[in-house]
């Protein structure tokens, strides 16, 4: 009850500042247009963030260790995750520098015009792609090599049950996770990328030829588009993995390529949707009936006149698809039938290491294992997402 | 009397490539209360944005950056938005150019009417709903006392026009701003709008504020007419004045473009072979016929104007031509020989053999190929050029159409300005050689001086190459300026064709006396005459409905 009261009495004090503050603003600008025409909302938002702001500064300064000794585990996860956030401001306040100055004019141009969320979304996507393709390279051991030390804890303090030799610890069975994590990124991440370029490489090309072609062969697609979706695609998935599981076996073909065939049909709906949906609006335009009626093709129709002008849509849905894939592809393995141990996986990994989110309370540096990998899918996630966004905002010529 | 919107050194900024460029440059506009002020220039002289400005209002991305707009003793430009909430609509209302896209399709049109008196608290609803039949009928729409409890997609354009007047009337305001409101309009439609804006804004003694491209249109409105030309007054005078001595060069230009006109062409020899003939062609869209034994000839190195209103089926006519809607009956014939009915079953050189300007320049340029792409596909797909000697081409093209090729191979359609894209239109149709180009309607769309000069650059090529236009256009200047056979379309009907000569002098079938009569003209006393000569209901659709 009391909590239910201090809450009340907080809000009462953020919607009485909101007041405070644009009135004290209308007084002391002399009534600028800004605080003039603040609507309250507005207002009340500015207050709450400033609230926010200093709550978050008295939160990271509070004490690691409450007074009776036990770890105070909120605090040490907030502050790695706001050091986490200066560290990637300044490495993409860095990289947009480094790229204003070295490259060609035109490269160095797009690094001027280029907000610090698409140089964060480069940065890291260009780490995942180096740490993807030199992984063997990278890492310190194999991904299926069993060590001495089976559940060393994350950050090599040996105080705390950790190991130097393996700074991100090991799992149950003494596999060193940071060579997992490094090795995850080749099988989960190429995987992916190779299963949305094929979804959007089927979908596509579908989607518009139906789009330009109409007809019946519109009618057909579309349908049998639509008995596709209308089953959930997880457990859809689920299903075709499971039968693939024995055809694999059967035909000695390994279930990653059943796996990235499955997954690219089942997302390829959803690309043949927006791609005909795109393309019904560019087939009315009339450079394509100028096109059509100089006598070309279907090929130069689809590629030459009509993708063009739908790459910036399918751009941004490449972005959502991938995200997806992944997520897919983390599921399926969380499940057990997505990639097959030893490979390492990051969702099998979450899977396995998840039982460590329990000594979070007590013991912070054990708990971080499985969200190591869980972090590694959403920074990727999110900096796919970031890049996309500024592709699309640049490409649809939106100003401001 | 002292001014109801006074205008001082007005200056407007637009936010783009992260810089404010100057809109307008310090214009003042001085109105009194019942003045109308007619605003012309061309587009991007800045009219649109004054007229907003008028109002306190700036598109997203503009700013006001100097000057004050004083209405009634207000300035706008400083007043809060509760201020500026308590004057639009009620006391400044605007009527934009295309009602069709300004209503909301979800509600009626009534419901639109009384939204402003009951929300402004001027009026309650039933009495508002009175006055709005009532100004319906001052308008002279047909049924007006159930044109208002239609959806707007159930009327016409030129009746939602007027409509969307009586909106603006319904607070009696005492400013309203007209943005080009009869542009979309074919002439006979027009006419009516102008007829009833006019009255109305006489009647109550409003006054107004007319933007239009369209001399003709702006003598026959406005009291006094202010000429922009890129956000810089050029020169402001009373109509009669300003139209029979104009000071300014610029003004003087565009006084002479409507002068413009191609010297007649000697007769077609009898026996000759046209290049196209259409022959008796039926076509459909669906099941409902929509062309009905339509003919006509056109021969080599001549232009036949199609004239008619929208949905008379000029552009329908073309589709037939170019084998997109194959005719139900009927044939089309080319040098004698008659072409397959569908584009797909006609050869290479056929389909090279017969090109098309279009209308929107935006939509018949790909947005994502630069101009040496877009020219030097034609050039490649039908001449097999490749490399330095389709570059060549493409130059040669370029100059043809006046455009400096080095400057402009490399640019985006989007980099140029709309008589620019209708050049890179004829460039595009040159590049496979063709005998025969459609355009359609690829003026209407520009400002007149460019408009001119797009008309002077196709006469000289047909001069040049001999090439044949089929000229599909609702304008009667654009006609006069370059038509040398002339074919008047009424509802997929041929009314009335023949050479200019004889299109233009009387008698004429009463249709074609309507759509020229129609037609605005420079005298200000213009519209008076027509409405004392022919009554208010003999004119525009009343008149068309009547035949």
């Amino acid at each position: 009850m009391s909590s239910l009261l201090t809450m009340a009495i907080i809000l009462a004090v953020l919607l009485g500042g909101a007041y405070v503050f644009r009135f004290a603003g209308q007084k002391i600008t002399n009534n600028a247009p800004m605080f003039r025409d603040m609507g309250y909302g507005v207002a009340f938002g500015y207050v709450l963030a400033a609230a926010l702001l200093i709550w978050a500064v008295w939160y990271y300064l509070q004490p690691l260790e409450t007074d009776a000794g036990m770890k105070n585990a909120g605090v040490q996860f907030f502050r790695w995750a706001v050091q986490g956030f200066i560290i990637a401001a300044i490495a993409a306040f860095l990289f947009r520098l480094f790229g204003q100055f070295v490259g060609t004019a035109g490269t160095r141009k797009l690094f001027r015009s280029m907000p610090l969320t698409a140089s964060f979304g480069i940065l890291v996507i260009l780490l995942y792609a180096i740490v993807a393709i030199f992984a063997g390279a990278i890492a310190p051991y194999g991904q299926a090599e069993i060590l001495g030390a089976a559940n060393v804890t994350a950050g090599g303090d040996p105080a705390l049950g950790g190991n130097p030799e393996y700074p991100l610890g090991t799992d149950q069975i003494g596999r060193d996770i940071l060579s997992r994590l490094i090795y995850g990124a080749q099988n989960t991440v190429g995987i992916a990328f190779v299963t949305t370029c094929l979804a959007f490489f089927i979908g596509g090309s579908l989607g518009f030829l139906a789009a330009t072609l109409q007809g019946w062969l519109d009618q057909l697609l579309s349908r049998s588009v639509d008995v596709l979706m209308a089953i959930p695609s997880l457990i859809f998935a689920l299903l075709l993995m499971t039968i693939a599981s024995v055809w694999a076996v059967e035909l000695g073909v390994p279930l990653t390529i059943f796996m990235v065939l499955i997954i690219a049909v089942i997302d390829s709906t959803r690309v043949y949707r927006l791609a005909r949906a795109v393309g019904l609006n560019i087939v009315v335009m009339d450079y394509i009936e100028a096109a059509k009626l100089r006598g070309e093709g279907l090929g130069y129709l689809v590629f030459k006149e009509i993708l063009p002008n739908a790459m910036a849509p399918l751009l941004a849905e490449f972005g959502l698809r991938f995200c997806f894939v992944f997520l897919t592809i983390a599921a399926l393995s969380f499940l057990g039938v997505g990639i097959q141990p030893p490979l390492a996986d990051w969702g099998t990994m979450v899977r396995d290491l998840a039982p460590f989110i329990n000594f979070a309370a007590f013991a912070p540096t054990a708990a971080v294992t499985p969200l190591l990998a869980a972090g590694a899918i959403a920074l990727l996630t999110v900096a796919v997402n970031f890049v996309v966004d500024w592709m699309l905002h640049k490409s649809s010529g939106l100003k401001e | 009397m002292s001014n109801l919107l006074t205008i001082r050194g007005l200056k407007i900024e637009g936010r783009s490539d992260e810089t404010w460029n100057p809109i307008i440059n310090g214009v003042d506009l001085n109105l009194k209360k019942g003045e109308v002020l007619g605003l012309i220039g061309e587009s991007g002289a800045g009219k649109s944005t004054i007229g907003l400005a008028a109002m306190g209002y700036t598109r997203d991305g503009v700013r006001i950056s100097e000057g004050t707009v004083e209405f009634d003793g207000i300035d706008l430009v400083r007043a809060s938005a509760a201020v500026k909430r308590g004057l639009l609509g009620k006391r400044i209302a605007y009527v934009a150019q295309s009602a069709a896209a300004s209503f909301n399709p979800a509600h009626k049109l009534i419901d639109q009417h009384t939204e402003a008196p009951v929300q402004h608290g001027v009026d309650n609803r039933a009495s508002s709903v009175e006055d709005g039949i009532e100004l319906y009928r001052k308008l002279r729409l047909p049924n007006p006392d159930e044109i208002g409890f239609r959806y707007p997609h159930q009327v016409s354009g030129g009746q939602l026009q007027r409509a969307m007047t009586a909106m603006a009337m319904s607070c009696r305001p005492d400013l309203i701003i007209f943005d080009e409101p009869t542009t979309a309009l074919d002439v006979t439609t027009q006419i009516e709008v102008l007829a009833s804006i006019r009255e109305i804004v006489e009647e109550f003694d409003t006054a107004a504020i007319y933007i239009t491209h369209d001399l003709a249109v702006v003598a026959q409105m406005a009291d006094t007419i202010k000429v922009l030309l890129r956000g810089d007054e050029v020169e402001e005078a009373d109509t009669r004045t300003m139209l029979s001595s104009p000071k300014e060069d610029y003004t003087k230009s565009l006084w002479a473009v409507r002068a413009f006109e191609r010297p007649a062409k000697p007769a077609v020899s009898t026996g000759a072979v046209p290049v196209v003939s259409v022959r008796n062609v039926t076509a459909a869209y669906g099941t409902t016929d929509v062309l009905h034994d339509v003919s006509f000839d056109m021969h080599a190195g001549r232009t036949v104007a199609v004239v008619g209103e929208s949905g008379s089926g000029k552009s329908t006519t073309a589709r037939c031509i170019t084998g997109l809607l194959p005719p139900r009956i009927g044939e089309i014939a080319f040098d004698g020989e008659v072409l397959p009915a569908d584009y797909r079953k006609r050869s290479k050189d056929q389909l090279r053999q017969a090109q098309m300007i279009y209308q929107m320049a935006d939509t018949a340029l790909n947005p994502r190929k630069t101009i040496g792409q877009i020219i030097g596909r034609p050039v490649q797909f039908y001449g097999g050029l490749t490399g330095s000697a389709r570059r060549a081409r493409v130059n040669e093209l370029l100059e043809q159409i006046e455009l400096e090729p080095s400057q402009y191979f490399n640019r985006l359609p989007s980099e140029l300005s709309g008589g620019q894209k209708q050049r890179i239109g004829i460039a595009r149709a040159l590049a496979a050689e063709p005998k025969f180009i459609i355009c359609d309607e690829v003026t209407s769309a520009l400002d007149q001086l460019v408009a001119e000069g797009i008309l002077r650059l196709l006469g000289e090529l047909q001069d040049k190459l001999g090439l044949s236009y089929m000229f599909i256009t609702h304008d009667l200047a654009t006609v006069k300026a370059i038509a040398d056979e002339v074919v008047v379309m009424k509802d997929g009907k041929v009314i009335e064709q023949g050479p200019k000569l004889d299109m233009f002098t009387p008698p004429h079938h009463a249709y074609t006396d309507l759509l020229l009569s129609s037609v605005p003209e420079m005298d200000p006393d213009w519209l008076t005459n027509l409405l004392q000569e022919r009554g208010v209901d003999n004119i525009g659709d009343a008149a068309v409905d009547k035949m």
